[in-house]
């Protein structure tokens, strides 16, 4: 069975073809990070405008990769939220068009419980070993930071999340304050590999709770006053000693809290993805702690963990194998739970 | 003609209470800007508002997101961030001032990115650093 997923909840644009939820026939993203980089800040590529010129030549390559027509494709699936609402309705309108016009069954799925199921993705030459039920799933990025406790494909509850700023977006701030390029997160990662993570110790926040929620809000300030202590003279060895110190603070959150909730839970695999799981510290340190607690531990390649639509069409083949398909009067759902 | 008062706080915990208090005083159809760097306590004001107002939903940064809708309280807040912006254009190809012009309250972090939105915002509150965790901030109300 071909699903053909589009995504468009946030800033790229996204098309691809999946067969029966896991073999990848393609997945094109349009990123804007190009256009981002250009204004060495956080810009983000937020005009809808933008997502409508991208849809149609995004789906025509989308299908063209995936060698196949729109009358090989059984089933359409759309990312219905969360995320801004004039970016969803591109997709949403876009995929209602084709499913109306060529008579395709309809289904739409939630962008982040998306991310999860982007652990089943699997593409030729590409070994993946995929988790079992229940398993936890830490989906982390730019507008996200969620523990799932998941029970079937289509079955998720939020068992702790963010109660303030994303971990993505604590990478994306903290870089501006140091005064790095775009995207921040990468930039992070690339000067923490030679820098002293013990340079500064960061609190840790929320770790003492016993609670499964973060909060990155504060860490933002605590790098601000660093940052001002300098008098905007920073060496290049403290501004890696001050990335490695940053990143360091905030992978011992996210892979303390996921290994909590693996024990908490009693499961014994465990999903990391989102934009933020290409993180190089963080895939490192939550090998090790899965390995060392003996529990098996799955992290899709980078280009499934930041946003696609293979995950999208993936998601949308299981939510159709269980009977849930979407009508003509489907609409976008911003404020969907995160 | 504008009246201007300044307040102190010593912690995010003092922003947010300050928000929840100065909320009291909002109604249907305010626009609310919010100024300051990265970390002045922005986002803290706003999650005491919402607690003021009722509303139920938790209160997160819209940075990435763009805007966040609280609901359940006295009125709709719609909380807007502005942080990701490079222009003003892009505030109006996203389609983002259909929220200013919403019936309940609008507040927009980072207001100042987009300088025509100043002028539909009666009131216009600054945050600025006195200390690691002091803030001073200032309320302009416009009069009508």
């Amino acid at each position: 069975m071909l699903i053909l997923g589009i995504e468009t909840s946030c800033d790229d644009t996204a098309a691809g073809v999946v067969e029966d939820g896991a073999l990848v026939r393609s997945s094109v993203v349009l990123s804007q990070d190009g256009i981002h980089s250009k204004y060495g800040g956080i810009v983000p590529e937020l005009a809808s405008r933008q997502h409508i010129e991208a849809i149609a030549p995004v789906v025509e390559e989308a299908l063209a990769k995936a060698s196949v027509t729109l009358d090989c494709v059984d089933g359409i699936s759309v990312t219905e939220g969360p995320g801004l609402v004039g970016s969803l309705l591109v997709g949403m309108s876009f995929a209602k068009a084709i499913s109306f016009a060529k008579g395709i069954p309809l289904t739409a799925v939630n962008h982040i419980e998306a991310h999860s199921v982007a652990a089943f993705l699997t593409e030729p030459g590409l070994a993946v070993k995929p988790p079992k039920f229940p398993f936890v799933s830490l989906v982390v990025s730019g507008g996200h930071t969620t523990l799932f406790l998941v029970n079937d494909y289509t079955a998720h509850e939020v068992i702790g999340e963010t109660l303030d700023d994303a971990a993505g977006e604590a990478f994306d701030k903290a870089a501006k304050l140091l005064g790095l390029g775009y995207p921040g997160g990468a930039m992070i990662d690339a000067l923490a590999k030679n820098g002293n993570p013990a340079y500064v110790e960061f609190t840790r926040p929320y770790l003492a709770k016993d609670s499964l929620d973060f909060s990155f809000s504060g860490i933002k300030t605590a790098v601000l006053n660093r940052v001002r202590g300098f008098n905007g003279a920073i060496s290049d060895d403290v501004l890696k000693d001050l990335s490695a110190s940053f990143q360091e603070a905030i992978v011992d959150v996210l892979v303390t809290k996921a290994m909590r909730a693996v024990k908490k839970t009693g499961v014994s695999h465990l999903v990391a993805a989102g934009g933020v799981a290409c993180n190089s510290r963080l895939r490192r340190k939550l090998t090790e702690e899965a390995s060392a607690y003996g529990v098996s531990l799955c992290i899709p390649p980078p280009r499934f963990c930041s946003d696609n639509a293979a995950m999208v069409a993936g998601m949308g083949f299981y939510k159709m194998q269980k009977g849930v398909f979407a009508g003509l009067d489907l609409n976008a759902n911003p404020n969907m739970p995160r | 003609m504008t009246a201007s008062e300044v307040y102190e706080t010593a912690s995010p915990e003092a922003t947010e209470a300050l928000g929840e208090a100065l909320s009291k005083g909002f109604k249907s159809g305010d626009v609310i800007a919010l100024i300051g760097e990265l970390g002045a306590g922005k986002t803290c004001f706003v999650r005491g508002a919402a607690k003021g107002i009722g509303a139920v939903s938790r209160v997160k940064s819209p940075s990435f997101t763009l805007v966040n809708i609280y609901e359940g309280g006295k009125f709709a807040l719609y909380h807007l961030d502005l942080y990701r912006l490079s222009n003003a254009d892009e505030f109006y190809n996203a389609g983002l001032e259909e929220y200013v012009y919403a019936r309940g309250v609008c507040v927009i972090e980072w207001a100042d990115k987009v300088p025509a939105l100043l002028k539909d915002c009666g009131v216009v509150i600054r945050f600025t650093h006195s200390g690691e965790k002091e803030r001073v901030i200032t309320v302009e109300r416009r009069d009508e």
